[in-house]
């Protein structure tokens, strides 16, 4: 199989390309030696001396995501230069040696990062179970760095707890239905000379729902979004079907980001990502784009919950009316508001007058009480 | 990569030139093609579109939730086995009752039992609406083209089919499905080549109606503030739908041609998006 895989590659564009994969690694995409041997084959396929097909074809193979595409164009223009001569390039010395090299080794997109301390299995656990009672009531912005410690673990086992629904997919169940097994009956009655006696029956099976977090990590929120992040991370990892965004002037993705056991990378992925971290609010534009761009993740049943004071610097109107859209395509609409806890708590901020005729419930989220109330709605749901 | 365009066109659809080069590749290294856009950019059509142009027989499998193997590949026919059952009176071996005479045949299996010499073009559409457990079995059967069904054997394609992609995103592919696959992104058209599509799909459009519609389809998607905007198969119909009312029909009226999302059609009315086109 080697054989024919391994061309003749004489020319210029082949020579850049374990450099140009290392450029794609380097920015976090996945590119292993499948497609690093799909990309040589790809060239011997299109005409290599048209800078443009090598180049769309090298995009083909080696994308995978339209995340990708940009990152393919800067490492592209960072191997090939734009259109001039080939510069020198540091793997020129090695005459091609790394070719040689690669099909020995893939690496991994965080190759280069230190290997995580020795101490990240050791997770902190409450001394007793009087720890994590004292802490249930208690608000998220006095806890200690040993609290929040503590807590990390109570919201892991949290997020584990979320909605389903009913799949069209069916299973095996013993109970009398409406759906008789046939592929169970036709097997069992093999044993009773053709006679179907024994009945079997099918059930829908529960699928997860998917469910859409948005945390708000603007200034007035920084005690709250280090906890509700965590909940956010916590939820990705255990869960499958949930993605997270997060925003304060505007809105970014983090689902990929936080994704990963090791919290504390992930965290700081995700905080990387946001660039408006501890910054305004703009609620109305952070939900207009979810509603416009990621409309479709909303949609399709999901329950979204999103995580902010209702401190806004925007459109109360422009609020209102996405907000009403949201609630059209959700299938449930929750709002986290630290600021519920209080027991005078009235709805006096302009967005979440705006915004609470739209929602399903109102909760806390400020302390591990309240998320466990969240809990228990979203199993309910 | 001119073959691909041309067969393209030759069913008239319209590439541009990084679609027709990834269809080339999806073609020459008999790699699955992942093809990913906004709803209405002409994703399906193109497995469509060049199993007309090659002779192909075109075999989609519409994925949808709960999809499963016995949706995609293969079942058995279970009342007329219990039937067989009670005729043979308990004589039937179980040899009988699972043999091809009670096999039905689903999609992914017809492509792999296809001819050696009828080529297959595979359409697997929206796989984001199939759920994760799908998605494996997918890699597989997309790895070897072969399925085991326990009762007959390893069944494995003659020639391996050209297969088609679709998502609509609405949730994020297994990076594992996605190595596997090619992977194109089909952007709206350039408005020029939007203006030839136009052109090729209504037959007989005067120049101004296709201008009008072009125009204002380029703006509503420039807008920015909209839900839902509108896809190639929207500029077709309101070219149609203009092509019938005449060339001084107004566009606003006609609006909900482009336009579901009630929303929408205020704020582009509201704003006088359309005037002056």
């Amino acid at each position: 199989m080697s054989d024919e895989l391994a061309p003749e590659l004489s020319d210029g564009v082949a020579n850049g390309l374990a450099e140009l994969a290392a450029g794609l690694r380097a920015q976090g995409s996945r590119v292993g030696m499948g497609e690093l041997l799909t990309a040589y084959k790809a060239l011997e396929a299109v005409d290599c001396t048209s800078r443009e097909d090598a180049k769309l074809a090298l995009r083909a193979v080696l994308c995978s995501d339209r995340g990708d595409l940009a990152k393919f164009e800067f490492a592209f223009l960072a191997v090939y230069g734009s259109g001039a001569p080939l510069g020198h390039s540091p793997f020129d010395e090695l005459e091609g040696l790394e070719r040689e090299v690669l099909p020995h080794a893939g690496f991994q997109a965080n190759a280069g990062a230190p290997p995580p301390s020795q101490d990240a299995e050791l997770d902190p656990v409450p001394a007793a179970w009087s720890d994590v009672e004292l802490l249930g009531h208690k608000d998220f912005a006095n806890y200690t760095e040993a609290e929040i410690a503590i807590a990390r673990v109570m919201i892991a086992r949290l997020a584990r707890r979320g909605p389903t629904r009913l799949s069209r997919r069916t299973r095996p169940d013993r109970r009398r239905g409406h759906t008789p097994d046939l592929r169970l009956m036709v097997r069992a009655s093999l044993r009773t000379a053709g006679e179907p006696i024994e009945r079997h029956w099918r059930a829908p099976s529960r699928r997860p729902r998917p469910v859409v977090l948005v945390c708000d990590v603007s200034g007035s929120m920084t005690p709250y979004a280090r906890m509700l992040l965590q909940y956010m991370h916590a939820s990705v990892a255990a869960r499958r079907r949930v993605e997270a965004f997060a925003f304060g002037t505007r809105l970014t993705r983090i689902t990929n980001e936080l994704g990963g056991r090791d919290h504390d990378r992930a965290l700081e992925r995700a905080t990387e990502a946001v660039v408006d971290f501890s910054g305004g609010t703009r609620i109305g534009d952070a939900l207009a784009t979810l509603n416009r761009e990621h409309g479709r993740r909303v949609g399709r049943g999901a329950v979204l919950v999103i995580l902010s004071d209702g401190w806004d610097r925007g459109d109360p109107e422009e609020l209102g009316l996405e907000m009403a859209r949201l609630r059209r395509s959700a299938h449930r609409l929750v709002w986290l508001n630290p600021l519920a806890a209080h027991p005078e708590f009235a709805p006096l901020t302009r967005g979440m007058r705006a915004a609470i005729p739209h929602t399903d419930e109102l909760l806390a989220g400020n302390s591990l009480a309240s998320l466990e109330q969240l809990a228990v709605i979203l199993e309910e749901i | 990569m001119e073959a691909a365009t041309e067969a393209l066109a030759s069913q008239g659809y319209l590439a541009d030139r990084p679609l027709a080069l990834a269809v080339q590749l999806a073609v020459v290294l008999e790699q699955p093609l992942l093809l990913e856009g906004e709803a209405g950019v002409g994703k399906t059509e193109v497995a469509r579109a060049l199993a007309a142009a090659t002779g192909a027989r075109l075999i989609r499998l519409q994925c949808h939730e709960g999809i499963d193997v016995h949706h995609a590949v293969y079942d058995w026919d279970y009342p007329r086995q219990l039937l067989a059952l009670r005729a043979a009176e308990g004589g039937a071996d179980q040899g009988e009752l699972f043999s091809r005479r009670f096999l039905l045949r689903r999609p992914l299996l017809d492509a792999l039992e296809a001819d050696a010499d009828q080529p297959v073009v595979l359409l697997i559409d929206e796989i984001d609406r199939a759920d994760d457990e799908f998605e494996a079995f997918l890699l597989e059967f997309l790895a070897d083209f072969a399925v085991t069904i326990p009762e007959l054997g390893t069944i494995t394609a003659a020639r391996p089919p050209t297969v088609f992609l679709t998502s609509n995103r609405t949730r994020e592919l297994h990076d594992a499905l996605k190595r596997r696959c090619l992977y194109h992104w089909i952007d709206y058209p350039s408005a020029e080549l939007e203006r030839e599509i136009v052109r090729t799909r209504v037959p007989g459009v005067p120049e101004s109606i296709a201008n009008r519609v072009v125009t204002a389809v380029s703006r509503l998607r420039e807008h920015g503030d909209l839900y839902k905007l509108p896809g190639v198969g929207e500029t077709i119909v309101w070219a149609r739908a203009l092509l019938q009312l005449g060339d001084d029909a107004d566009l606003e009226e006609t609006l909900g041609v482009a336009l579901k999302v009630h929303e929408d059609v205020e704020r582009v009315i509201a704003r006088g998006v359309l005037d002056g086109v």
